[in-house]
């Protein structure tokens, strides 16, 4: 990473022509995104550069996506970065490095990418038989042709191994410490700084790992496994009501997850919009009554295809 | 804040006398020096940190407190100003909605100790229900804005505001965006001034607006703004740096960076103050440059005046009137323009990208409020706050949300007019404070045939946990009288109404169907506290029993962050599992299995 470093003395403080440097620091609310540009910031800051750090918190906590832009050098403007122009992008969650990719430098980016997966119950919300996860599927190969220089790393195994599951995005710190030549020592000193007290020893563990394993593993990590296994017989989901046993408790209606029943006129329940049913049972299971029967017949068709 | 450290390296020269802030810590720290002694606030996002940080200062430097709205939160800091203290007011830009009312007279009444408002707009809408832009109000309310693009200006101005403030006898606001109240930059800081106490005037000509009074100060108000107009045509507020005449700019606040990240020689008329705007130098700087374009985020304030002077000029013809601003969209204008050539810069990267947006958190007791209220088949009228997120999948509980406190008031609204469907009002606590409690008394006034569940989770839980008067604690952390909500909503006149725990679903469903049945106001309290503020919550996790869960997706149902699909599969369908360190225990995918096969992980420890 040497020939991407920058001149960080401050004697010889890059020119006004030479553009900031940019680092955007991107994961899921909780992770210690902002921890990790704080120490970026004040460490940058420290080194004497101008430095400014941006980021949109509220909504945050929320388990969201959370991004920080850090940008420093002689003189800085906008505190966000443009997409194109990011020199490192750090992530602390796969599917959000692959978000912000496109803000990457095409030529000289470095992408520095935890393998940790954080699946989104959104991407958890489809019954259909056989529906995949709505979670990125690309592999780190996939993703090694679009950047310049990328480093997928275990960083949450690691940190676990350390002790401190926490301390994933001080691995990845690390890592990207071997993007600057700022002295390790600032390094180590201003992680201490940001980090509790008590975990101080583990953090600075945590941060020689990364930086070490990025130095030793030059090429990019071995292949993501993939969370997906979309292979799945195809059901064609069919219900059969014993109109004699309903009586009218309605509970089907109000708690199925589709809402695709409905009390008919004789106040029998009734399934309206059988295309929307995905044969989940919750119906069957809920019924006092046991008024309803879901049938799944196996369908004809390619695999993990549901009706 | 730096502390010295050994290094190995000779030490920057400057590092030390800066300080890393953000927009609204150098809000904070610049109210502080001003020498301000009492600031409200009621809380909202981006410009919660205002009140938070000017609390960490000393009790007996500056009283400063949480408000129950920030009406109330601008008539403390008027009532102060009354005094001869210096005061202030924090908001978002929907904040001054509310505040709307008395800012409109404060500006008649103008100011004894300064009166800066601190109005943190949202442009982008990152938390906000709209993107209103608060520099109308200033043109409505004849009040000076001044506009900060760095930490270091919104340190330099919100002090400056103050002095234009008691110089000129009129409030000012200071005008933030998220961008600005969540960059840090480095700020040199000063030392606190605390102006000599002027005491309480007694001048009711000037302090009580009845019609005689406040016909004459109107005109005050008239003559004040030419005054000021005459100061911002000369004051280092407004800044013009001329180069380059083929092409002017004129931007304000945030997007000024913008404009130099893109166009960094250009000539630039720079508006530390964007209202009013002196004619004069409007008319110099357009004369001086060929072409004029106007930068400003959100509706078209400063190109409105210089088109009125007679120029031709360019805006919101490049620059979009809705969201956020940013280098993009600053460099995609002036490349319609013609003025910069475009820039393909592009990886190639087109994934299909993962859906993230907020959720409810793990354990979060509205989960079960909007499972309760979703089986009960309700028309829902939502408010504003964590709970509004219950509109999306899976719980998809709520039908409508307009702004703080509406729900209740919309909910008379559609009964009165012959909804069909029973009708539930969901509202938090803070916000049922904040602006509910009058539709409530609507309610039982006008007899409404409606539920009301307040969402009691203890905390304003939106905006990172802040006290509030149901708390018992106030901004300091000291304690406070606390709100007895049943005996209030009693007293007001409710006949039903009581009080649950959010964690058992079953008597959730049960109340809520009890008052949903009842004639007339009922109102339902949800009571658990908020998983994260003020302490975090957690609990032993609960795991799925391995080989029994038929994967029926009803625990997805409750959109809780700690479930998710594991690699096993049952009738085509995922098996869910559970993430312990996620899982804080709150029970309610247990209570909604329908197999019974949720249980908790390990033995409670006695």
């Amino acid at each position: 990473m040497s020939e991407t470093s920058i001149d960080a003395a401050p004697a010889v403080a890059p020119s006004a022509a030479k553009p900031p440097f940019n680092v955007l620091i991107v994961g899921v609310g909780g992770q210690g995104v902002i921890m990790v540009s704080k120490v970026l910031a004040a460490l940058a800051q420290w080194r004497g550069f101008e430095v400014k750090q941006s980021e949109v918190h509220g909504m945050a906590k929320r388990g969201g996506s959370v991004f920080s832009h850090v940008r420093f050098g002689k003189r800085v403007w906008s505190p966000t970065i443009a997409k194109g122009e990011a020199d490192v992008l750090v992530a602390l969650e796969w599917a959000e490095g692959l978000r912000w990719l496109p803000f990457l430098k095409p030529d000289t980016g470095i992408f520095i990418c935890d393998t940790k997966r954080i699946v989104p119950p959104f991407a958890c919300l489809n019954r259909t038989p056989g529906a995949p996860m709505r979670y990125s599927r690309e592999t780190a190969d996939e993703v090694a042709s679009y950047v310049a220089e990328g480093y997928a790393i275990d960083a949450t195994t690691m940190a676990e191994e350390l002790g401190n599951e926490r301390a994933a995005n001080v691995v990845l710190l690390g890592a990207l410490s071997n993007a600057l030549d700022f002295p390790v020592a600032d390094w180590e000193t201003t992680v201490a700084d940001f980090v509790p007290k008590k975990t101080v020893a583990v953090n600075l563990e945590a941060f020689r790992l990364g930086r070490t394993w990025v130095a030793e593993a030059r090429a990019p990590a071995a292949d993501v496994p993939l969370v997906h296994a979309p292979v799945a017989a195809s059901y064609a989901p069919r219900l059969e009501i014993n109109a004699d046993w309903c009586k009218s408790c309605d509970i089907c209606v109000k708690l199925c997850p589709e809402r695709c029943l409905k009390l008919n006129a004789e106040r029998v329940a009734e399934l309206a919009a059988p295309e929307k049913c995905t044969g989940c049972r919750l119906c069957e299971w809920l019924c006092p009554d046991f008024a309803i029967r879901v049938h799944l017949d196996p369908q004809a068709g390619a695999e993990g295809t549901a009706r | 804040m730096h502390t010295p450290r050994p290094s190995t390296e000779p030490l920057p020269r400057d590092a030390k006398e800066f300080r890393p802030l953000t927009g609204n810590e150098a809000i904070a720290r610049g109210a502080w020096e001003a020498g301000v002694r009492v600031a409200a606030a009621y809380p909202g996002t981006p410009s919660t940190e205002i009140l938070e940080n000017l609390a960490t200062y000393p009790v007996e430097d500056l009283h400063a407190q949480w408000s129950t709205n920030e009406k109330v939160a601008l008539d403390v800091a008027i009532g102060a100003s009354f005094t001869g203290a210096r005061a202030l007011a924090s908001m978002k830009h929907v904040g001054l909605n509310v505040a709307a009312d008395a800012f409109m007279t404060a500006t008649y009444i103008g100011v004894n100790g300064g009166l800066v408002l601190t109005v943190c707009d949202d442009p982008g809408i990152h938390s906000s229900q709209n993107e209103q832009d608060s520099r109308l109000y200033a043109m409505l309310a004849s009040v000076p804005v001044l506009e900060p693009s760095d930490a270091q200006e919104a340190l330099d101005y919100t002090k400056l505001a103050f002095e234009i403030s008691e110089q000129f006898d009129t409030p000012v606001i200071v005008r933030g965006t998220t961008r600005l109240s969540h960059t840090r930059s480095p700020v040199a800081v000063g030392e606190r001034v605390v102006p000599p106490p002027r005491g309480f005037v007694e001048k009711p000509s000037k302090n009580v607006m009845i019609p005689a009074h406040a016909r004459a100060r109107h005109l005050v108000v008239l003559e004040r703004e030419e005054r000021l107009k005459e100061y911002f045509a000369t004051s280092p507020l407004n800044s013009c740096e001329i180069a380059d005449t083929s092409f002017g700019i004129v931007t304000a606040g945030t997007c000024y960076p913008y404009v130099r990240e893109v166009l960094p020689e250009a000539s630039v008329l720079k508006l530390g103050a964007s209202w009013p705007l002196s004619e004069k130098l409007l008319r110099d700087f357009c004369e001086t440059v060929d072409r004029i374009f106007v930068v400003e985020e959100l509706e078209p304030v400063i190109e409105k005046e210089i088109a009125a002077l007679g120029f031709a000029v360019s805006g919101k013809s490049l620059f979009p009137r809705a969201g956020e601003f940013s280098p993009e969209v600053v460099r995609a204008g002036f490349v319609k323009a013609g003025l910069l050539p475009p820039q393909p810069v592009s990886n190639g990267w087109t994934p299909e990208l993962v859906i993230r947006p907020p959720v409810l958190c793990a354990g979060c007791p509205h989960t079960s409020s909007f499972l309760a209220v979703r089986a009960a088949g309700a028309r829902v009228a939502g408010d504003i706050g964590c709970y509004t997120l219950g509109c999306l999948d899976p719980l998809r509980g709520l039908d409508t949300c307009v702004a703080m406190g509406s729900s209740i008031g919309n909910a008379i609204g559609m009964s009165k007019a012959g909804e069909t469907k029973p009708i539930v009002a969901t509202i938090g606590d803070s916000t049922f404070l904040h602006a509910g409690l009058p539709a409530l008394i609507d309610a039982v006034y006008n007899q409404a045939n409606i539920a009301v569940m307040l969402l009691d989770n203890h905390i304003t839980a939106m905006t990172g946990g802040q006290e509030h008067p149901g708390t018992g604690k106030t901004l300091r952390g000291e304690p406070a009288p606390q709100i007895d909500y049943a005996a209030l909503i009693r007293a007001i006149g409710v006949k039903w109404v009581r009080t649950v725990d959010s964690y058992d679903l079953a008597a959730t469903q049960q109340a809520l169907r009890e008052a949903i049945a009842y004639r007339g106001v009922a109102v339902l309290i949800s009571n658990r506290p908020c998983v994260l503020d003020p302490v975090k919550i957690k609990g032993p996790p609960l795991e799925i029993v391995t080989g029994q869960c038929t994967a029926c997706q009803s625990c997805m149902n409750l959109g809780c962050p700690a479930l998710t699909w594991s690699d096993q599969w049952f009738e085509g369908r995922h098996r869910v599992k559970i993430d312990p360190a996620l899982c804080i225990g709150c029970t309610l995918c247990a209570q909604v299995c329908t197999i019974d096969c949720i249980k908790i992980a390990a033995p409670v420890t006695p």
